[in-house]
């Protein structure tokens, strides 16, 4: 291989490697010890000779018990988990069949479906909130959780549909040949060879849906209005800036716990994430 | 007793036959095919075909909140291409997407070969490197928005006590810093998107063909631009042209940030829509404001159609 000088390595990798990691995390890092500053360090000007805005030196957790107390926080958290796990499943069971039908099966017009499908999968939300939401509220779906775990797939579908279609084109015909030739039906081959030999891709799929479940907000900003009803992100921003008021402290720790779930979740499955990221754009 | 039996035994035929008919008729390839794709072609009928259709006719009409309103032609677009907040929003969004696409192909690329090294801790380093996308935008964005504070800015101390500024540097409350602070925060939270999808690019691309160009004697940056770029170029694309999809259509990121202002700088066709479609209730008006987005994603969607085709017929 090739071979470098010291100081080269230096230079070229862990110095930028390093701003890299600072650049990403510092944001992170900054909510965390926020959430925890008691309010007399949080609000110290910037200009102020002894304020040591990096470290935290009282820690408290009058931020988690002023959210606790003051929000529905654990209500939103519960919404958001509720919300992004349905959501996954329908559009897991959905993307499933469509993505076996498109990879599978001859009939006219599959082609057509299958483009459809990839271009529904390219329309943003922000295109259709204002028809979406009268929609939404003459299915009396409004202010339910129904309204986002029935609108939620609407960007998820296309996505695990094409992420496995492309999983299914892997998997050999053989493997179906055979238990049809045993005397299992189509169906039957579908659900009980195809799919378990495609658990891989299912999980990858499945964990990419839940994060952008996790992260979505415009659909649940108009689509929710009763406080017991919201997400967490939705909540954050919502009851938390009163006025023109923001309660740093407790905006943090909100922010802090809405994203420790889905980060947990995350670093159970990176592998699987990835394969779902780098798919999602594979053609 | 014998003709309960009977008829329980019809019952059970009457049954399997039911049975034996579905079987059947999925059997056919065509049928199975209908069924399976029924349910996800309903949500996204549901969903998305008919919400633009109606965006289309809500937008050639007065209505808002609590009132149908009437057919009113292309008013709402003409008003809309006069609108002087419109026009900045218009702006600002090609703005935003053109500058935080640039950032983000540039660090990400720049990331995806730092990543493709072998190093010490590297698999939880780039498990972490994806944590800006992991994590809820409105909740990231709440983090940089409280580090942009004007009175309690961490970066403001920083540079103030490193002896790089005298005065504040006015971040979010600027017209000119805003956008700026907007296109960074997008850069953040998308480069590591393109730095792991370019990654597993990277990854399909042989070391021989490395070791071959620099025994020729081309050295890393020629190596760079005439052995992996082209190799790269087709996932670079399709990256790409995600990318330019999401930022375009933007919202939450510049909701949390700034909320469109100070003065508009930072407003987005999607910020805009939902201040006059939601905010103020004019859902004709909205509705056409958000249909301007419509021609710049078709146009990206159509290239991608069109190279998706090109890749394969060969």
């Amino acid at each position: 291989m090739l071979i470098e000088r010291k100081w080269k390595k230096w230079v070229f990798f862990y110095l930028p490697m390093a701003v890299f990691i600072v650049f990403t995390l510092f944001p992170f890092y900054w909510m965390a010890i926020t959430a925890f500053r008691p309010d007399n360090e949080l609000y110290a000007t910037w200009r102020q000779p002894n304020a040591a805005p990096l470290w935290t030196l009282h820690p408290t957790l009058e931020h988690f018990v002023g959210l606790m107390k003051t929000t529905a926080f654990p209500t939103w958290l519960w919404n958001t988990m509720a919300i992004a796990l349905v959501a996954t499943g329908i559009s897991l069971v959905c993307g499933m069949f469509a993505g076996y039908a498109l990879a599978r099966l001859k009939f006219r017009g599959s082609e057509f479906l299958g483009t459809a499908i990839f271009i529904t999968y390219l329309v943003p939300q922000t295109l259709l909130f204002i028809p979406l939401a009268d929609i939404v509220r003459d299915l009396q779906l409004g202010n339910t959780p129904w309204a986002l775990m029935l609108t939620y797939p609407t960007f998820l579908i296309p996505f695990c549909t094409w992420l496995l279609m492309g999983y299914f084109k892997t998997i050999p015909k053989e493997l179906e040949e055979c238990a049809r030739i045993d005397g299992a039906t189509r169906f039957g081959a579908m659900v009980r060879i195809i799919f378990p030999v495609a658990i891989p891709g299912i999980l990858s799929a499945g964990i990419f849906a839940f994060t952008l479940s996790w992260n979505e907000f415009i659909y649940a900003l108009i689509f929710m209005s009763s406080a017991d009803q919201k997400t967490v992100p939705v909540g954050v921003v919502s009851e938390l800036i009163r006025g023109d008021i923001f309660f740093w402290g407790q905006l943090m720790m909100g922010a802090l716990l809405g994203s420790v779930p889905v980060a947990i979740v995350y670093s159970f499955f990176v592998e699987y994430y990835v394969t779902g990221l780098t798919g999602s754009v594979k053609g | 007793m014998g003709r309960g039996r009977a008829r329980q035994d019809l019952h059970l035929r009457a049954e399997q036959v039911r049975v034996s008919r579905l079987t059947r008729l999925l059997e056919s390839e065509k049928a199975l095919a209908a069924a399976l794709l029924a349910p996800g072609v309903a949500i996204l009928v549901i969903f998305i075909a008919y919400p633009f259709v109606m965006a289309l006719w809500y937008s050639l009409t007065s209505i808002r909140v609590g009132d149908p309103g009437h057919f009113v032609g292309l008013d709402n677009f003409t008003k809309a291409l006069n609108d002087l907040i419109f026009q900045q929003a218009f702006k600002n969004t090609v703005f935003y997407t053109f500058w935080a696409t640039i950032f983000k192909l540039a660090l990400g690329m720049w990331l995806a070969l730092l990543l493709n090294r072998s190093f010490r801790f590297k698999r939880i380093v780039r498990a972490s490197m994806l944590l800006p996308f992991i994590i809820p935008t409105v909740l990231s964005a709440f983090a940089w928005r409280w580090m942009f504070d004007p009175t309690f800015s961490v970066m403001n101390w920083a540079l103030y006590h490193g002896g790089i500024i005298t005065d504040r540097l006015p971040f979010l409350s600027s017209g000119d810093w805003a956008m700026w602070c907007a296109v960074l925060v997008n850069t953040w939270r998308g480069m590591p998107f393109f730095a792991i999808t370019l990654l597993a690019g990277l990854q399909t691309i042989s070391p021989d063909l490395h070791e071959a160009a620099a025994l020729d004697g081309a050295n890393a940056w020629h190596r760079f631009w005439n052995v992996t770029w082209p190799l790269l170029l087709p996932v670079t694309l399709v990256v790409v042209v995600f990318s330019v999809i999401q930022t375009f259509s933007d919202f939450q990121l510049i909701y949390v940030l700034t909320g469109g202002g100070p003065a508009n700088s930072t407003h987005l066709i999607a910020t805009y829509a939902y201040q006059i479609g939601v905010g103020s209730g004019l859902l004709g008006e909205g509705a056409a404001l958000s249909l301007f987005m419509f021609p710049v994603l078709f146009a990206v969607v159509w290239v991608q159609l069109r190279y998706l085709k090109r890749m394969e017929n060969g």
